[in-house]
């Protein structure tokens, strides 16, 4: 198998997979924040619609596209194998164990908030991915992305859904962000505390963004 | 000074490793604040031999906090509510009159029940046994003044060394993962020169046997760190980690 047999059979190459995919995952977060964003330009999603366009047809990232869904994949079997594995090392539980007194919440539930993640990532592609990817739909001009997001999150249940998706992944980031270093061995006193900073700022501005798109879009502020 | 307390205990009682065990409820009076978690142990296994039951075992050895032998989860973390500290460090006056203690064995699959509150950390020799030494085959011992050491390393390597095996970083992780403790013997050795030659081969065997022994994967809660009675660093996993990885892809001797 050669140099990268340990990524699968040992406890921490699992872990340098969880980090690598989950830090291009960020990376992807940024992108698809910036691009949604412009929607609050607020010129009736023409220039969003043209990114759109742009992220639809263009060759790099459609191929950029397909390694993306290749890391989550990735990223969300390994943890789930990771949770069993972990859950199964101690067989027998605690009667009595005080988690609170030592880790943070979030850090603890991983597991949950990714899988309420991967719940929420199925509608959510469902929703939008499918239908610009997938049907004529966008492509033939009888409707535009902008015009979908409107139709979606006409939906108050659907915008509640898509809020608690968000801050699934707020808190699921909060700790995979400063996590995925120290998995893949960076933590020195020079750069981490600039790590964590930076990851605290990144996951709750990017998840402000996110949740505010549903509700702009549904209370009418962009239009 | 405060009053003598009344206390309860829920303490775990296992015959032996084939036993599935129970709780059993104690009753002890007239407890000192001013007595270590132990000694409060000892009254009641005086007042159980009294009356002619079984005692409970429970692992003690140095009682002043260097061996890492005691090992009771009380109340929900690991040598009980105080930071730093091993069992035998912790008062009873950290605890209230009337209060009702819970105790248990140190809990993962690798460290399966002996006896009581007693755990088998043999686990942690075979790791140990894995490739947490140097190798100096020849020889007696060069003066120590011969190898100039940085005072960063030196200082990095001895903060690794203080770990004393005790296990609370597994008892403690929601995983069972024994990363903090194999890091700290890892780093121990890969910070001074002495510890260079078998740098890449120790990484990879005591991880591996940490593997084998069935010790979950690294989180990184930080759950490990916040309960080490000797506040063994988080920056040692990721030193590890950073070894370990190079040893896999980069080390020649791969």
């Amino acid at each position: 198998m050669g140099a990268f047999s340990f990524l699968l059979n040992s406890t921490i190459g699992k872990k340098v997979i969880m980090g690598v995919t989950g830090i291009c995952l960020v990376g992807f977060l940024a992108v698809h924040c910036f691009v949604n964003s412009l929607i609050f330009v607020n010129d009736g999603g023409e220039l969003f619609n043209t990114a759109a366009e742009f992220m639809a047809h263009n060759v790099l990232i459609r191929t950029m596209e397909i390694f993306l869904f290749l890391g989550l994949i990735l990223h969300a079997l390994q943890g789930i194998n990771l949770v069993f594995k972990n859950m199964s090392a101690r067989k027998v539980k605690y009667y009595k164990q005080d988690g609170a007194a030592n880790s943070k919440w979030y850090s603890r539930s991983m597991g949950l908030l990714g899988t309420l993640l991967l719940l929420f990532l199925i509608l959510h592609l469902k929703h939008f991915w499918y239908v610009s990817r997938l049907t004529e739909e966008i492509s033939s001009g009888d409707d535009t992305l902008f015009g979908e997001m409107k139709e979606v999150f006409a939906n108050p249940i659907v915008v509640a859904i898509y809020i608690i998706g968000v801050i699934s992944l707020a808190y699921h980031l909060l700790h995979g962000f400063q996590s995925a270093f120290q998995s893949l061995g960076f933590n020195h006193k020079k750069y981490t505390p600039f790590i964590k900073s930076f990851g605290f700022w990144y996951s709750i501005i990017i998840s402000i963004l996110f949740a505010v798109m549903p509700l702009a879009l549904h209370l009418g502020w962009v239009k | 000074m405060s009053e003598n307390m009344n206390l309860t205990l829920k303490v775990w009682r296992q015959r032996n490793n084939k036993d599935k065990g129970k709780f059993e409820d104690f009753k002890v009076n007239d407890i000192s604040p001013d007595m270590s978690f132990l000694e409060m142990f000892d009254v009641l296994n005086e007042q159980l031999i009294s009356q002619g039951s079984d005692p409970i075992a429970f692992d003690h050895d140095c009682r002043e906090g260097i061996c890492g032998m005691c090992s009771m989860y009380i109340n929900g973390r690991p040598h009980g509510p105080k930071e730093g500290i091993t069992t035998c460090q912790l008062h009873m006056r950290s605890f209230k009159d009337g209060d009702t203690i819970v105790v248990e064995p140190w809990r993962a699959n690798a460290f399966p029940v002996i006896k009581d509150l007693v755990v088998d950390r043999t686990a942690f020799d075979r790791i140990i046994a894995a490739g947490g030494f140097i190798s100096v085959n020849t020889g007696n011992a060069q003066d120590g003044n011969s190898i100039p050491i940085s005072k960063i390393d030196a200082d990095i390597a001895f903060a690794a060394a203080a770990c004393i095996g005790c296990g609370a970083c597994v008892a403690a992780c929601k995983n069972a993962s024994a990363m903090l403790f194999v890091s700290a013997k890892i780093n121990q050795l890969s910070h001074l020169p002495q510890g260079q030659p078998e740098r890449m081969q120790r990484v990879r065997a005591m991880v591996h046997q940490m593997d084998k022994e069935g010790f979950g994967a690294c989180t990184n809660t930080g759950a490990c760190s916040a309960e080490c009675p000797k506040e063994i660093s988080l920056v040692n996993i990721a030193s590890m980690n950073c070894d370990y990885i190079k040893a896999n892809v980069i080390d020649s001797n791969g």
